[in-house]
């Protein structure tokens, strides 16, 4: 237990010193969203119909950011060997690293969301729909991105190939968490879409550390 | 500020047999046989390209042999290997965003050192006044002596160290022949891998000159 806190503690430090903490994602999100009104025109009406994929699409850049640095900087640095000597299992402190990323990323998303949501003319009534699908689905788009930065670790530069490979994997989360904003902002039941959403979300809490740990032992050879 | 000297349980073995490893297209080693005690250093020779990183690396489980065995003897029941081993690498496994205090908080937490250790095994390297400065403004050697801080910090065995005194001064070096006596008295073993003589009686294994041996057998 101390050992998972210290490798938290270490990564949300790490975090907040080289820039990839809460505030950049945040701020990239809310640049995302500004955009949009600029691209579509003034109409209100069709911005509040799109504006679920729209916010649900930027969580989803947001959350690329600073993944390629994931695992990465720590194989450039050779720490990746010293935690293959750990008496902590290797899965256990992927999925330690996958918490911190969401806790800089996903997380400040989520509560922000609303707000954004506000800027974009959402219904009120999806306003804590949107902030809990994204509670539930973002933590889903960091394992995925955790296997991903995992296979491509011993490339370079593979952060575009991270993109490519992360990207199709997670529409089935965004295909559930547009529907939870959308059913909610039409006023109808939002609990299977939900449901549906978390189960996605405790199966890559169990795959994702152990197919990311595979990788990276695999990327040694 | 001193810290007190581990002892290891005795009678710890490495054996490795009939070891080969290619990479490439180019055979590094093959039939290759060691055998290191409790108390034993043995210094890995050998010009660039020989293998010498490329059979620490195996050693300390990261590469699996093409053929061959590595058997650690004499080791507790439910030990694993990966927990009797310290591996220092050209690569030094320091970020350098955190500072050196906060680097071996973390190998701490990791490879099951205690904390309490961090301050004096950074003085006994002579990096106790770099303890809170970024690792990215130090030098190569300073790096160097922080690297090697870790092999004090969490008591363990084994250490396989590639290069341990590239980029070291001389006292540098000096010490670092210190503390390998310091870990053969204590019941340690070491494989070090190094161009230079070390300050410590080591069996040597010369890759360089089975590699002679080998040279017909490079595959096209």
């Amino acid at each position: 237990m101390t050992t998972l806190r210290a490798i938290m503690i270490r990564e949300l430090r790490l975090a907040r010193r080289i820039g990839a903490g809460a505030g950049l994602g945040l701020v990239f999100f809310l640049i995302l969203i500004a955009l949009v009104p600029f691209a579509v025109g003034p109409d209100q009406k069709l911005i509040g119909r799109i504006a679920p994929a729209i916010l649900w699409i930027a969580a989803l850049l947001a959350t690329l950011l600073g993944l390629d640095r994931l695992l990465q900087a720590d194989e450039d640095e050779g720490v990746t060997d010293q935690l293959l000597l750990a008496g902590t299992p290797l899965p256990l402190i992927l999925l330690v690293k996958a918490l911190a990323h969401w806790l800089a990323t996903g997380l400040p998303l989520a509560i922000a969301a609303p707000m954004l949501g506000l800027m974009l003319a959402i219904e009120p009534a999806a306003m804590l729909p949107l902030t809990l699908s994204l509670l539930v689905g973002t933590p889903t788009l960091t394992l995925i991105g955790l296997i991903g930065a995992a296979l491509t670790v011993s490339l370079r530069r593979g952060g575009l190939l991270l993109a490519i490979l992360v990207l199709p994997l997670t529409i089935p989360t965004l295909i559930f968490g547009v529907t939870i904003v959308r059913e909610a902002a039409a006023g109808r039941a939002v609990a299977t879409p939900l449901m549906l959403l978390g189960g996605v979300t405790l199966l890559m809490v169990v795959i994702g550390p152990v197919a990311a740990a595979a990788a990276l032992r695999l990327a040694r050879n | 500020m001193t810290l007190p000297a581990p002892r290891f349980a005795p009678g710890l073995r490495l054996v490795a047999e009939g070891l080969a490893m290619r990479r490439g297209h180019r055979h590094l080693f093959a039939g290759l046989d060691l055998a290191l005690a409790s108390g034993g250093v043995l210094r890995l020779a050998g010009p660039n390209g020989s293998g010498k990183t490329t059979l620490i690396r195996l050693l300390a489980g990261f590469l699996k042999p093409e053929a061959g065995t590595i058997r650690w003897e004499g080791m507790p029941a439910e030990a694993e290997p990966a927990l009797l081993i310290h591996y220092h690498g050209h690569r030094e496994g320091l970020r350098e965003a955190l500072t050196p205090r906060e680097n071996l908080a973390f190998a701490a937490a990791l490879l099951g050192g205690e904390p309490g250790r961090i301050a004096p095994a950074l003085a006994t390297l002579g990096a106790l006044p770099l303890a809170d400065l970024p690792v990215h403004v130090l030098s190569a050697g300073q790096r160097r002596r922080v690297a090697l801080a870790r092999l004090l910090v969490a008591p363990r065995p084994v250490w396989l160290l590639d290069e341990p005194l590239a980029a070291l001064d001389q006292a540098g070096q000096a010490l670092i022949g210190a503390l390998l006596a310091a870990h053969r008295a204590a019941g340690g073993l070491a494989v070090v891998a190094t161009h230079q003589p070390i300050a410590v009686e080591a069996a040597i294994l010369d890759l360089g000159a089975r590699g002679a041996a080998l040279s017909g057998e490079r595959e096209a």
